[in-house]
């Protein structure tokens, strides 16, 4: 029974197809996260399906597999191919759909009561100005010239108000971050406090005792309006100016093949941090290929399954139980786990040979075919040229506008190009479509056929690739201290997500202390280095 | 050849060559050249321990000359010739002291390494009183 488990483990690896090698991953990591709420680890995402793969031909899904041991598990039907669907799958979905309703509720919930905040905000001058006049007009002195003016800088400092609050308070929002956003809660919770105080003093001075002296009621609302665009000018220092001096220099390492990237960010909280670096990521980091990783997994699958413990004496480990019993049982397995490294040490011997031939080969062959798709790529692009405008004498019929002319010439490169994509593994990235949209985009815009194969011959960032690739998806942020709490340094978190997760940790940029030296531009003077021999 | 410091006095082993000059044509040459002195660049010296030491060495001796006879070698440092300081010249003073037209003969005091160990082993096999 021992060896159908390793075979079992073989099956995993061998027989996946495109979607669900992620099997092992997860419920491998299902121990390791501890803030996650959803509870469904083993599942298996549902990759939107991938377009139709280059020229329809379907042998290139069979052939990323390079297993030794897939004669005899290739029966093995794992979670799921591209278009099936699992129970597990289905228990995601509806969570899926639950979350996103919460979600949303959450939004509209803040929306809400920012409007109602800022409908307060904006309509209270304007009440102060003309609840007198409502209330008791015969008692009211007439404004004067000086209280006239006022009303223009009430309307106009309205209007600024207006404007700021637009530019800084409605944008569409770009992120559902899992905490509510400290700063602008604690701003709307001083503006509400201000306004309510200067309701009351309102309505305990003002309209309990009916003042007649309307010139100080202008005059009180204007400070009214003033007290909220210095609240405003605070709010944006709060919001938007704080974090701009870099203090923290953070290091995004992706889980699965160890891409780094550094970058400088200001004070902020952990949320708003993770934020940021997920902006960055999409733009810097190359895209998560996870075929790439194939050769790895199959290596250590090789070192696990290969070594078998066996145990001669006949001995069973007793039952743990307090005291000598369980050191017994603890000792048993950590000398046949020993046993195993030390077996382990003795055989990889061989396999770093292989590996270095079978690199060594890999980059020959990757080589050869970028040499042949560059000659092809380079000889369809002379069959086609721009028509000048005096040129237009020429019948009708053979002129063809860029997406024509991609498909006319896309025929002579195509067996090439999805030799290279196969070769190098990033054949499901691009369809046949994106490439001939790519190859339109390049005729119009006048690029050289070296320019059409740059974003082929190397991973480009997760932007420069299908919609469905980089559409946000769910991101969860795990971390051991509380997300809204900001930034230090040492601080460690993660950002998780399907496929991969992003580890970021934290430094602090260091104090730079700066002297200066003046160095006097007649300063610079040289002698020659003598050694002479003289024979006397 | 220890490590000298400017205005110190210096203790060392030396050894006393004299050198008859030899007559060529107008010449009174001494067959050896000197490398070193006090404006030359002392990191270029590769005979010296000390990298710092801008004395003046032996860089060279022609064969068959006066100073092989004399036992002059390769590396030597001349701490005086006839008398006169050597250790702190410049290159053409020291030069224009090893060339006097009116001296025949040159007394050297030279130090070199193997002297210092030599004097060692000696001290060491005999025991002091």
């Amino acid at each position: 029974m021992d060896t159908e488990s390793t075979y079992s483990g073989y099956s995993y690896y061998s027989g996946r197809s495109r979607g669900s090698h992620r099997h092992g991953e997860r419920s491998r990591d299902r121990h390791k996260s501890r803030n996650k709420d959803s509870r469904s680890e083993k599942s298996v995402t549902i990759n939107t399906p991938p377009a139709e793969p280059l020229l329809g031909d379907s042998a290139v899904r069979g052939e990323q597999v390079q297993d030794d041991n897939w004669g005899e598990t290739t029966t093995a039907v794992t979670g799921t191919s591209e278009h099936s669907l699992s129970q597990e799958d289905i228990v995601r979905i509806t969570k899926d759909l639950e979350d996103s309703v919460g979600l949303d509720c959450r939004r509209y919930f803040t929306l809400t009561l920012a409007v109602i905040l800022g409908l307060l905000v904006f309509l209270t001058p304007v009440a102060f100005l003309v609840l007198p006049h409502i209330l008791w007009p015969e008692k009211l002195q007439s404004c004067g010239t000086a209280c006239e003016g006022l009303f223009i800088s009430v309307a106009f400092k309205l209007l600024i108000l207006l404007l700021a609050v637009w530019a800084l308070f409605f944008r569409s929002p770009r992120a559902g971050l899992p905490r509510v956003f400290v700063f602008r809660a604690l701003l709307a919770v001083l503006v509400l406090l201000f306004v309510v105080s200067y309701w009351l003093f309102y309505g305990v001075r003002i309209l309990d005792a009916q003042d007649e002296n309307y010139q100080g009621i202008v005059q009180y609302a204007v400070s009214l309006v003033d007290a909220l665009l210095f609240i405003h000018y605070l709010a944006i220092v709060l919001l938007e100016l704080r974090q701009l001096q870099p203090c923290y220099s953070v290091c995004v390492m992706r889980s699965t093949d160890g891409e780094m990237r550094h970058y400088n960010l200001g004070q902020l909280s952990i949320q708003r941090a993770a934020l940021a670096i997920l902006e960055h990521y999409y733009c810097d980091f190359p895209v998560h290929n996870p075929a790439l990783l194939s050769a790895s997994k199959s290596r250590a699958a090789k070192h696990l399954a290969g070594l078998k413990v066996y145990n001669v004496d006949g001995e069973f480990p007793a039952a743990p139980a307090e005291g000598p019993g369980n050191n017994a049982a603890a000792g048993m397995a950590h000398s046949q786990s020993r046993a195993m490294i030390a077996a382990a040490a003795r055989r990889r011997d061989t396999s770093h040979n292989e590996l270095y031939y079978e690199e060594a080969e890999h980059e020959r062959r990757v080589r050869k075919r970028k040499a042949r798709l560059v000659v092809a790529v380079e000889e369809a692009f002379t069959h086609i040229k721009r028509m000048q405008e005096e040129e237009q004498k020429k019948a009708p019929g053979d002129v063809m506008d860029p997406r024509e002319a991609a498909q006319a010439i896309f025929p002579s490169m195509a067996r090439a190009l999805q030799k290279y994509l196969r070769t190098t593994k990033q054949q499901h990235c691009h369809s046949m479509e994106s490439i001939q949209q790519h190859l339109a985009f390049c005729i119009t815009n006048n690029m050289t056929p070296k320019a059409f194969l740059e974003s082929y011959l190397s991973a480009g960032p997760t932007l420069q690739y299908s919609r469905d690739h980089w559409l946000a998806r769910q991101w969860t942020l795990i971390s051991e201290v509380s997300v809204t709490s900001g930034l230090k340094d040492g601080s460690i978190f993660q950002l998780k997500c399907a496929d991969f997760s992003l580890v970021v940790t934290t430094k602090k940029i260091p104090y730079i202390q700066m002297s200066e030296e003046y160095i006097d531009p007649k300063s610079h003077k040289f002698v020659l280095r003598l050694q002479s021999e003289t024979s006397v | 050849m220890s490590n000298f410091i400017p205005g110190q006095p210096l203790i060392a082993v030396v050894l006393r060559i004299e050198i008859k000059k030899l007559r060529q044509g107008d010449n009174l040459i001494l067959g050896f050249s000197i490398g070193g002195g006090i404006d030359q660049d002392p990191g270029q010296n590769p005979f010296s321990d000390d990298k710092t030491d801008k004395g003046i060495y032996v860089t060279r001796i022609t064969p068959g000359g006066p100073a092989e006879e004399a036992d002059l070698r390769m590396g030597d440092k001349i701490m005086q010739v006839n008398g006169y300081d050597m250790t702190m010249m410049t290159h053409d003073q020291a030069r224009k002291r090893l060339t006097k037209k009116n001296e025949d003969v040159v007394r050297l005091l030279v130090t070199r390494k193997s002297l210092e160990e030599a004097v060692k082993h000696s001290m060491g096999s005999y025991p002091r009183q």
